[in-house]
Formats: structure tokens, sequence, C-alpha cells
């Protein structure tokens, strides 16, 4: 057998905890009431364009990017406008949201709503900026979980060129299932996804990097590809931790690294999109569907029926988890996003959002955590990083508030992927140490290039 | 950590079969006064309420205290070994993870300076139910040594052959309680590298620097006894397998690890040829515990995005 490609430097092997792979995607009730944060993505909020009273349509835009970076929101329901609050976020903090009382489910007449299948040779009078224009207006994301918005990815910066498109189907990231269902039951909208992503970028060359935990996947898309998308590849790859990070997808598929921040993919060539944003491009594109609907897991071992569901944005989680059989007895940990990269929930009233690909519940003793003992400078975390960072160097300078120290280490390398931590023997909490370094020195770096640029 | 303590097991049972009663004695009061020491100073001096003796880490040091010392050892010598051993190369450094040289080695490294003459008397192996009264012997490396200082090779000539050094099983053979048997401490080495314990960076370049380095002496002037011996002999495999390796003195980076390895090979064989004592592992190893965080800060890991220069 051909030997897997997979990044180079560090990585774990976590636990799969797939419970929900073979479960077909259900649709999720209408809320009664849906809540929009206007922060949904990497960048400015969206600026609200509705008032309290307004009547509103499934897919009309009820708030518009409010900068360069940034992106539309849409409403996902139809109903009133019931105000314009703040309301916690998976952040934990308060933030500026739309909330609509839902009144039955009419949609915006220019949406497409057939299951016709639009393929891009159809449409040979699409141009790449008529491409990039609607992805924008659609106000798509990435799906995965980062959040930056799609179009400016697609427009790289002056000096780079685009190469090849690199679609993310690696799911890596413990429980999730999201994108593998996604994968099994809407191919044909993902490739005609990618070629729509690969004329927007101008690049012949398309790559779609599945785990070969995903075997079915990868069959599917190799019989699809060799039947009629011939400049689409698909690249198995060997199961490891945290391969659907952007970098380490690009260092696995195409073997180049992509340099140290403010450097991206595309300095390599590379543009990274997730299936799930391949998925609303398509939607976005041929069905004029702007993007409030998405792909989501609901899972966990204690979980009566956990399962994949087709959500409109703006759902609370605590619906999803009622319409799994509800909150587990005991002790519960509720993550936006699997056990490795969630960030843990204060409230289950909080929303679904553009980059919520699950929610995952951890019950019993794994919703705690273990006594933190003295470091033994084991040196685990460091062999494991796939950043080549050192992350006990890091945590414990972040710790000690020595912020000139860290940022010299290259804190801001640090993709949060959490397999310092996981590795641990003393269960330290190397990540969350780390965590308040990177944004501390975000911070500074910021504010030391806005001073100097006066 | 209780992996470490389960390769130790080899050699230690091996002792138990060479030097009876005696290994069992100094093992015993090693590890009992390394476990006391350390819950009685975090206890009653630092007046910490954690239970730090539940993590093995005292454990190990008294093990490897005990399988640094000669079988014959009176307790209260073993016992000054521990307290040095833990109360000045560990708490006072703030306990577990904050000190810079190796606890069992400082402890033997002390005794070895203030009792020269216990500490180098050698019983033989097979006296199995003596303890201080056994009959003592002239180790390997103390024939080496004699062999370089007259410069007469025929010296070497008493060297146990290479291959009963492997195993241990010589008459006449001598050292200290771990040092014995090179195979015992080799599965050891095999059980640590399956369970990933540690990596094979550390013991390999000290034991691959040994013999490169020892060999070219015994090339050039065969006074120097040959490389295979070298390497069997002593507490060179001990102390690469299992007290190099210790996690909180060795270095952080594979890059590091080999520099680290290498250098300790390089001083060990300079001891032990040209320094006053037969042995220089265990000084080797403080001298370079002293070096990691020096090789911490110069020696980093290959960032993501570097790899390719």
């Amino acid at each position: 057998m051909m030997k897997l490609r997979t990044f180079k430097i560090g990585g774990i092997h976590p636990e799969e905890n797939k419970l929900t792979s073979d479960m077909p995607t259900k649709m999720a009730e209408l809320p009664k009431q849906a809540i929009f944060p206007l922060s949904q993505h990497i960048g400015a909020p969206a600026k609200p364009v509705v008032n309290k009273g307004d009547k509103v349509k499934v897919g009309q835009m009820i708030a518009e990017a409010g900068g360069f970076v940034s992106a539309p929101v849409f409403s996902s329901v139809s109903g009133t406008v019931f105000k314009i609050d703040t309301s916690f976020d998976a952040t934990g903090y308060r933030k500026p949201v739309i909330i609509i009382n839902v009144e039955g489910d009419e949609w915006e007449d220019t949406i497409d709503r057939t299951d016709k299948l639009e393929k891009l040779s159809d449409h040979a009078e699409l141009t790449s900026e008529q491409i990039v224009s609607r992805i924008k207006a659609a106000g798509i994301t990435g799906m995965g979980g980062a959040g930056f918005p799609t179009f400016i990815k697609l427009s790289p910066p002056p000096g780079t060129t685009a190469q090849f498109v690199i679609i993310n189907g690696v799911e890596c990231e413990p429980y999730i299932t999201s994108d593998y269902r996604l994968m099994m039951e809407h191919p044909d909208e993902i490739l005609v996804g990618i070629d729509l992503l690969m004329k927007a970028a101008k690049v012949n060359l398309g790559f779609i990097g599945i785990e070969e935990n995903k075997p079915e996947a990868i069959r599917l898309f190799e019989q699809k590809c060799k039947d009629g998308y011939a400049k689409i590849e698909v690249v198995p790859l060997k199961q490891k931790y945290p391969q659907g990070g952007e970098k380490q997808l690009v260092d696995a598929v195409v073997n180049r690294q992509v340099p140290a921040p403010p450097a991206i993919p595309v300095n390599v060539g590379a543009i990274v999109q997730n299936v799930g944003t391949a998925f609303a491009v398509y939607e976005a594109v041929m069905k004029h569907k702007p993007l409030f609907e998405r792909y989501t897991t609901v899972t966990g071992k204690r979980l009566a029926n956990p399962g994949n569901f087709l959500v409109r944005m703006g759902t609370p989680m605590s619906q999803l988890i009622e319409a799994c059989g509800g909150m587990p007895d005991g002790d519960n940990k509720v993550l936006a996003g699997g056990p490795m990269m969630g960030k843990a929930l204060t409230t289950t009233d909080v929303p679904i959002c553009k980059g919520t690909n699950s929610v995952t519940i951890l019950s019993g003793k794994d919703a705690r955590r273990t006594e933190p003992q003295p470091c033994i400078r084991c040196a685990k975390c460091v062999s494991v990083c796939p950043m080549g960072l050192e992350p006990f160097l890091l945590a414990t300078a972040s710790a000690m508030h020595k912020w000139e120290k860290v940022e010299q280490e290259d804190i801001i390398s640090c993709i949060e992927c959490g397999s310092c931590q996981f590795t641990c023997p003393s269960h330290r909490p190397l990540l969350d140490n780390i965590r308040l370094g990177k944004s501390t020195v975000m911070g500074i770096i910021k504010t030391r290039n806005a001073a100097n640029k006066k | 950590m209780y992996g470490v303590i389960i390769a130790l097991l080899p050699a230690l049972l091996v002792s138990f079969l060479y030097f009876g009663i005696g290994s069992a004695i100094v093992c015993a009061s090693s590890v009992i006064a390394c476990v006391f020491f350390e819950w009685a100073i975090s206890k009653y001096i630092l007046k910490r309420d954690g239970h730090s003796i539940t993590d093995g880490s005292a454990v190990i040091t008294g093990l490897l205290l005990g399988m640094n010392l000669p079988s014959n050892l009176p307790v209260w010598i073993i016992v000054i070994g521990a307290l040095v051993a833990i109360g000045i190369g560990k708490m006072t450094f703030g306990g577990l993870g904050n000190n810079p040289f190796n606890p069992a080695l400082v402890g033997r490294c002390f005794l070895l300076i203030s009792f020269p003459a216990q500490m180098t008397s050698w019983p033989l192996i097979g006296q199995l139910g003596k303890y201080t009264d056994a009959t003592t012997g002239a180790t390997p490396l103390s024939i080496m040594k004699t062999a370089i200082k007259s410069g007469d090779s025929s010296v070497l000539d008493k060297l146990p052959q290479s291959l009963h050094l492997l195993l241990g099983n010589v008459d006449g053979g001598a050292g200290t309680i771990g040092e014995v048997c090179a195979l015992a401490l080799l599965v050891g080495l095999v059980y640590m590298l399956v369970r990933k314990i540690i990596t094979w960076h550390i013991p390999v370049s000290i034991i691959a620097t040994v013999f490169v380095f020892s060999g070219l002496m015994h090339l050039a002037n065969p006074v120097y006894a040959d490389p295979l011996t070298e390497i069997l002999s002593g507490g060179l495999m001990l102390g690469a397998i299992f007290m190099a390796t210790d996690y909180v003195t060795s270095p952080m980076t594979h890059k590091g690890q080999i520099i680290y390895g290498v250098a300790i090979g390089f001083l060990t064989v300079v001891i032990r040829n040209w320094g006053a004592y037969p042995e220089g592992m265990s000084f080797a190893i403080l001298i370079m515990n002293a070096f990691t965080p020096l090789i911490n800060t110069y020696i980093k890991p290959i960032r993501y995005g570097e790899e390719k220069k």
C-alpha cells in the first residue's frame, strides 16, 4: 500500500469517539426565537439594517458587512424583529445580537429551493469576479470554525499567486461528524462548489484532503472525481490530529510549509477551504441562497440520541440538546466545537453560528479536569506541538506575564490545537495559559503597529 | 513514573541474585530513607499539604541511589546519601521538577567524595549471605586505571571477557549493585523505549560516543581498554539509560539531547582515562546537568515553516 501523506511535525492520536458517523442528517426544528450575533466571523462586526418590529423573510439580510474584513448576516427564519440587544455567545462575553420572533417559514423568492444540480459547465457565463462577489454578498465565512470571510481568501494579497485550492475534508477533531455526513450526502454539490472556488481563485488544480478513517468518503470522492472532475484530486491522509489545521493540511497535501505569521497559506500558493464552505459556495452561487443554514453534530457519550442536524443558524443550542434527549444527569461540560478545540459554554442559550460545527457534551469524569502536578520537563509537549513550539515554556512565561519573552518564542504561531495539554502527563493547563499569552501579545503587537503608523 | 521503576526491576532482581542480602539491605534502606526525607521535608520544612511521595519520584531516586552504591555499604552512610540526594539535591530547589541536578547522583557523588574508602571497596559477586563482611575485589574500571597508570597493557588481560560483562555472570566480578549486568539494564531500556517513556537520543548518543572515542584511544595506544569492554563496564549503562535520561535534568529537544549525550560520553572517557577516579559517568552527567538550561536556551525545536532552508 502507498504510504499515506501527513504533516511532518508533532501531532497526536486522540480517541475518535465518532458516535454519529452513520447517522443521516435530520432537519432541526424551527426555533421559536432565533438569535443572530453580529460578530460570527473574524473581523469587524456586521451593522444591523433592520429595526425593531420589522418583518423579515428567510434569507433576508438583517445586518450588512461592517468593514472590509467582515461579512453580512442573514435571517434564517421569517418573523418579526423582537429586539436588537446583547447576548452571550460561545466566547462567554455579551455581544450585540438581533433577536427575531419566528412566524411561519416564508422564504425570499430569489432562492432556488429545488434539488436540481447546477453544474458550472451549464453556467459558463459566470466570471471569477461574479463568483467572488456572490460569495461576499452571501455572507460566507470559513465553516470549519475560525470563520474568516471566504471572499478575502479568494483574492490573494499583492505579491502572491494562488496555485491550487485545497479542500479540508479531514475532520480530525474527535466526536464531530458534520463534515463527513455532508460529504456523504452532498458530494456533487461539494464538487461543483470546489469547481466554483477554483474558478474564483483562477487556478486549475484542486485537492480534497480526507483522513483514512473515512474510507467511504475517500472512495465516493475518488469515483466522482474520476467521472467528471479531472482537475480535482482526492488525497487520502494518515490519521493524525490536528491535520485539519490549515497549515498542517497544506504541509500534508502538497508538502509545503507556510512561513511564520503574518504569512498565510497563499504565500505558498494554497487556498484552503472547508468542505462545508465549498457546499455553502455552491448554494450561494448556483441557488442564490445566502448562508443561514449549516450541518452541525450534537454529540456526547451519555446523550440519549446524538445526531447530525441541518440547522437554521440562530437556533439556541438548548433546543438541539433537547432534540437529542436532553442534558444527561450528573456533571456535564457543554462545548461549542469538539473536545480538543471547542469552547466550554456558560449557558446553552448560545445560538448556532456560521462556524458551529458541533455541540459536544462531555459527562462525568470527562467533564472534569485532573489536578495539575509539577512540570517534570518530560518534553512530551515539545514533541507533539505541530508548530514546533515549546508549550511548557510559553505556558510558564505567560503565567508569569513575561510578554516579551513569549513574543520572542513565537507564541503567535500557536494554532491552539491543544495537543500539548492533551499529552501532558502532569495535566498542566498549558493551552489555557498560552491562549492568555497569545491574545495579550496579539494586542501588544496591534497597539505597537498602530503607534508606529502615526 | 512507575514505568521507570518497572524498567529497573530486571537489574534489581539480577543484583539480588549476585549480591544477595547486601543488595536487598542497601536498596531497601535507600528507598525508605529517600521517601521518608521527601515526606518529612515537604511536610515540616516546606509545609505543603500535597502528597508528593505518591508520585513515585522519591522511590526512583532511592532505587537509583541504592543501585549506584556498593552492596556492603553500612546503612548510616546510605541514610546520609539519601538526605543529601533528597534534601539538598531536590527539595532545596522546590521539589519535583525544579532540581537542576539529578538527585540520586548528587547523593552518590557526595558519598564518593566524603567516604572514598567505603565507596570504592566493591564486594565480589556471589556472596549471597554476606553484607558488610563481604570480601571485596577490583572492578574492571580499576583494572583499566591500573593499566593506564602503569602504562603496561598486559594488566588488561585480567579484565573479564565482554560476554561476561554483558551477563554479569563472572567469577571474581565486582561493582555497584546496578552495574554488574548490562543485559538487565538493556532490557529496561527496551521496555522504556517501547512504552515511550524515553526516546533513544540520550542513551544511544552516550553509548556511541564512548564507543567511538575509547575505540580511537585503544587504536592509538593499547594501554587503553577496547571499546566494547569500556561500554559494558562501570556505571555507563546504568547512567546512560536511567540517570542521564531523567526528564527534569535533561534537555527538551532531540537535538539538544544528542548534544548532551555526546558531551556526557566524551567527559566520561576523559575522566576514566585521565581523571583521578576510575569512573567518570556520575560526574559527566552532573556537569552536563549544569549545561542543560543553556542547551535549552540555544537549541530550539524546528519551528513549522522553518524546516526547508
